[in-house]
């Protein structure tokens, strides 16, 4: 067993794991910081995507151990501080772009990290992006719609409901 | 106007606001104090007698609990089958056990044989790799026409053969069904297979069990669509626990798409488990482990045969269908091909004539069930092809011989023993014609062609059969449950209602588009109605949501439960007032007296029946709770007309989706913006079924396509913006909201669109290619037109 330290949205968080304990596990089970998915485990899907210093990481694919003295973001940390949702939680409810809200935290840490390098993306961007989350339930129609609207780009134009 | 709440208005949905800030509530993050967890040890053969498991190593193991082997489970039921199917001569199926842990045999890969419970989930598996199994190995039957040869190998050992049943539909019609075939102008037929899926929700299966000794009382939490019926399957007839003295809770559920239906021997596993262990035990299925134990769907080969007289008219339809059913019956599996597939042959045509047989095979591989659409996606993708491939043949444009055949006349009796009770198919084909544009295809396809790209446009109809019911009709076709719903709606004293529904919500947004039914009802805010389900403690009883019958049948049991509760009211009214009941009208959350001033506001009114001062308690009993169970008289059939266009590189076979269009008649809608979403991802599912997904078994029974490096989901960047309309509603006749359901429609509509568009663009380039068949990815589809 090791100890692990490190900010977990704004807080310090520390634990002591098993070296084969990986990021996603120390989250999910020791902090219960249980809004990080875990939907498969060939680092496909994107349910648990956080940002590691500043860098959009698939929690499941990196040992807590990595993450030592690191900065984590989840999407517990991501409302604004009274409490509302951010501009990209709220642009996913208004477009409709979640169903059963299992991918959701992934694609919503995802589009955070598209958004901070390309402010605006494109169409194709924002698809081939997204690339490693995968949802089930949307068909990405919505999901699209949503990180382009968070953008500021005007979507009612983009397609016809 | 869009509309700001109540029918027919986007209300965002309020189950957001948890999911988008990691406040959900998913089993996977229920933990228990005290709980340990299983590790299920899954057979890596897909046939084989089981001759030793050696189990003292992995009990020596730090962590480890206890080691369950399928001798701990002689003696406890079977998982059961819930639909029994006749077959032609008039006998049951053939129906072989199921054990929770593989008993003397393993019939395909993922079959559990032991189940380690340790501290830890690293533990329990550690564990489990210590096991020492021997298995004598059997040839594995994979392939349904050789697992139907004579003297081929059996997969249960104690049927006659691995035929499940020989079905035929309707077996009264076969000669006049063949004698059409004699005496048509022109047969069109194909040879088809509908690709083997795998649901793939997002959120993998859990389930944790929990055993209150003192008490006596079970608790189950699980990733199900309907948490009733697993109480009733595992409670009655695998572990014998009395209904009273079990509870199962199935919270936010992560997707289901069908295979969250059935009763699995992991929930069963867990529940028994918890009370020999005497504390929780909790099963996290990981993606590698739900590939090879989440049931799977489609799976057919068909042949499809259509009669057409000199002028064009369908004269009958003659199919014959084997059917995978894996190597156990899994919940509904039986009733997939044969009363959601054949009941369905008739499509959006008038068709005098349809036989229907379908043969069920056993074969070592994982159980096969309900899947987004479940039958109806298989009925309207031979039907489409083979419509389409017809007009190919005639030289007659495929819109034009559609609208020749469509049913034009309500209800209409259909010769599989279904009547459609409204529909419009003219209509959403002309709204089609004009969302996809296909005045301008041609200047597209001279567009693609100038960049050495192949274009075509395919369309097709489908019509759908929702809600399932009424329970005396399914009941007489083998459904061992009955198919109502049931709503509890409970006023409390200030105002504020919760309504407490049978259905079940993973992604459909019921919170929401539920309370905007109330409120439309009465009147009031939708912040007044609180949605409650997913807990059998919670809810009197449910048959859960799959075959989108959630609005249809468990709305319309909450609609007959709130117009009680209604009822009521107005007694209570009218006693305040001092009015005659007949004269209350409710308006705005308001009862008033018919042509005077005079009001009471629905608080004061439900205040008045938990504080009864004031109240006619020589009349009515205080209170206000009132509970429905709704069975509906027949189906709903929502229908829709769709149209694909695709590229295809002729250099390497890729195709991509260009338009794609949708036109739906879903009856009244409640809100459009959950509509639209439902249709979008099932577009996604059936669009996937046509070009990426494919479930790939080798000869040995090894699952090739086990995990996401190997299983085609789609993503982002395979799908475009869909147009989709809704616009055409031809209300339910029969369900007080004239509702009809939309979940499946996408990808039932969808999977033909595609193919016909490709053998469309295929042909645009003189290729000889009629069918293709699913999933069309780039090799397939370049050697079809190199052939």
């Amino acid at each position: 067993m090791a100890q692990v330290t490190m900010t977990v949205n704004g807080k310090a968080a520390s634990g002591e794991i098993e070296g084969r304990t990986l990021l996603s596990s120390f989250l999910r089970d020791q902090l219960k910081l249980t809004g990080t998915h875990v939907g498969c485990d060939t680092s496909q899907c994107g349910a648990c995507v956080v940002h590691v210093d500043g860098v959009a990481v698939k929690s499941c694919t990196m040992l807590a151990a990595e993450a030592d003295g690191a900065d984590v973001a989840t999407i517990e940390g991501q409302a604004n501080a009274d409490g509302s949702l951010n501009v990209i939680q709220q642009a996913f409810q208004d477009h409709h772009g979640l169903q059963c809200g299992f991918c959701t935290p992934g694609m919503v840490m995802s589009a955070a990290a598209l958004l901070k390098d390309n402010p605006k993306p494109s169409e194709s961007d924002v698809r081939e992006y997204l690339e490693g989350n995968i949802c089930r339930c949307t068909g990405y129609h919505n999901i699209v719609k949503a990180i382009m609207a968070a953008s500021g780009q005007d979507v009612g134009a983009i397609a016809a409901e | 106007m869009p509309k700001d709440g109540g029918i027919g208005a986007s209300s965002k949905r309020r189950e957001d606001v948890r999911f988008l800030t990691g406040a959900g509530n998913y089993t996977d993050d229920i933990n228990i104090h005290g709980q340990a967890h299983v590790f299920f040890l899954r057979s890596d053969i897909a046939h084989g007698t089981i001759t030793s498991v050696d189990t003292s190593a992995a009990e020596a193991m730090p962590g480890v609990v206890k080691v369950f082997t399928g001798a701990d489970f002689e003696g406890v039921g079977s998982i059961p089958c819930g639909w029994q199917v006749t077959d032609r001569h008039g006998d049951p199926m053939q129906e072989p056990a199921h054990p929770v842990l593989a008993q003397g045999k393993v019939r395909h890969v993922g079959e559990p044989i032991a189940a380690v419970v340790a501290e830890t989930l690293a533990e329990a598996r550690d564990a489990a790799e210590a096991i020492s199994v021997d298995i004598a190995e059997l040839p594995a039957v994979v392939n349904m026409k050789d697992a139907l040869k004579d003297g081929a190998t059996k997969v249960h050992d104690d049927l006659t053969s691995n035929l499940c049943y020989d079905w035929g539909f309707v077996e009264e019609n076969k000669d006049a069904v063949n004698k059409a075939f004699d005496e048509a102008a022109h047969v069109t037929s194909l040879e088809l297979v509908n690709n083997r899926l795998v649901a793939n929700p997002m959120e993998p299966r859990v389930a944790v069990g929990e055993y209150a000794r003192g008490t006596d009382e079970h608790t189950l939490y699980t990733t199900s669509q309907n948490p009733h019926v697993i109480r009733l399957l595992m409670g009655a007839f695998v572990l014998g626990i009395p209904e009273h003295k079990l509870r199962v809770v199935a919270p936010d559920v992560g997707g289901g798409f069908g295979t969250k239906i059935f009763h699995y021997q992991e929930e069963a596993f867990c529940t028994f488990a918890a009370k020999a262990c005497n504390r929780p035990v909790k099963w996290t299925s990981s993606r590698s482990e739900a590939f090879i134990s989440d049931a799977h769907g489609r799976d057919h080969v068909t042949k499809i045969e259509l009669a057409l007289d000199a002028d064009n008219n369908f004269t009958a339809i003659r199919t014959e269908t084997h059917a995978n059913m894996g190597a156990y019956l899994s919940t509904f599996a039986p009733s997939v091909p044969t009363w959601l597939h054949g009941t369905l042959m008739a499509g959006n045509y008038k068709t005098p004539l349809i036989y229907v047989n379908v043969k069920a095979v056993f074969t070592n591989t994982v159980p096969v069930d309900a899947y987004r659409g479940a039958g109806r996606p298989e009925a309207t993708f031979q039907l489409e092809r083979v419509v389409d491939k017809a007009a190919r043949e005639l030289g007659v444009d495929p819109i034009a011989l559609r609208r020749q055949n469509f049913i034009t006349e309500f209800p209409y009796a259909t010769p599989v023993a279904v009547e459609y009770d409204t529909g419009d198919y003219h209509a959403t084909m002309d709204k089609l014609e004009e969302m996809g544009d296909f005045a301008g295809f041609a200047a597209r396809r001279a567009e693609s062609e100038k960049n050495g790209k192949l274009r075509g446009l395919g369309v097709n109809c489908y019509i759908e059969a929702c809600g399932i019911a009424p329970s005396n009709l399914v009941g007489q076709l083998g459904a061992r449950a009955g198919l109502y719903e049931s709503a509890t709606v409970r006023v409390n004293a200030t105002g504020g209602l919760v309504v407490m529904t049978g259905s079940h919500s993973h992604g459909q947004g019921h919170e929401t588009s539920f309370a905007q039914v109330v409120a439309e009802m009465i009147g009031i805010d939708e912040s007044m109605i609180e949605i409650v389900h997913g807990d059998t403690s919670k809810v009197p009883m449910g048959m859960g949501t799959y075959g989108s019958r959630s609005i249809a049948v468990g709305g319309s049991a909450m609609v007959r439960a709130t117009e009680k509760i209604i009822n009521k009211a107005k007694k209570i009214a009218s006693h305040l007032l001092e009015a005659s009941e007949t004269d209350i009208e409710l308006k705005d959350g308001a009862f008033s007296v018919a042509g005077t001033d005079k009001s009471v506001a629905w608080g004061d009114v439900t205040l008045a029946a938990y504080v009864p001062h004031n109240y006619p308690l020589e009349d009515i009993e205080p209170g206000l709770e009132e509970t429905a169970f709704y069975d509906p008289s027949n189906f709903t059939y929502p229908s829709g007309a769709y149209a694909c266009e695709v590229e295809v590189d002729p250099d390497t076979g890729k195709v991509s989706i260009e338009r794609f269009a949708a036109a739906d008649d879903f009856g009244n809608i409640i809100n459009p913006m959950i509509v639209t979403g439902q249709v979008h991802g099932g577009l996604a599912q059936g669009i996937g079924q046509a070009l990426l997904e494919n479930c790939a078994y080798d000869e040995n029974g090894q699952l090739l396509s086990a995990s996401y490096m190997d299983y085609a989901m789609p993503r982002a960047d395979d799908l475009p913006m869909f147009s989709v309309d809704h616009s055409c509603q031809t209300p339910c006749t029969h369900n007080p909201l004239g509702v009809k359901g939309c979940g499946e429609a996408g990808a039932i509509g969808s999977p033909p669109a595609v193919v016909n568009a490709v053998v469309d663009a295929l042909q645009s380039a003189g290729k000889d290619v009629t069918h293709v068949d699913m999933p069309l990815s780039p090799d397939r589809v370049w050697a079809a037109m190199n052939g």
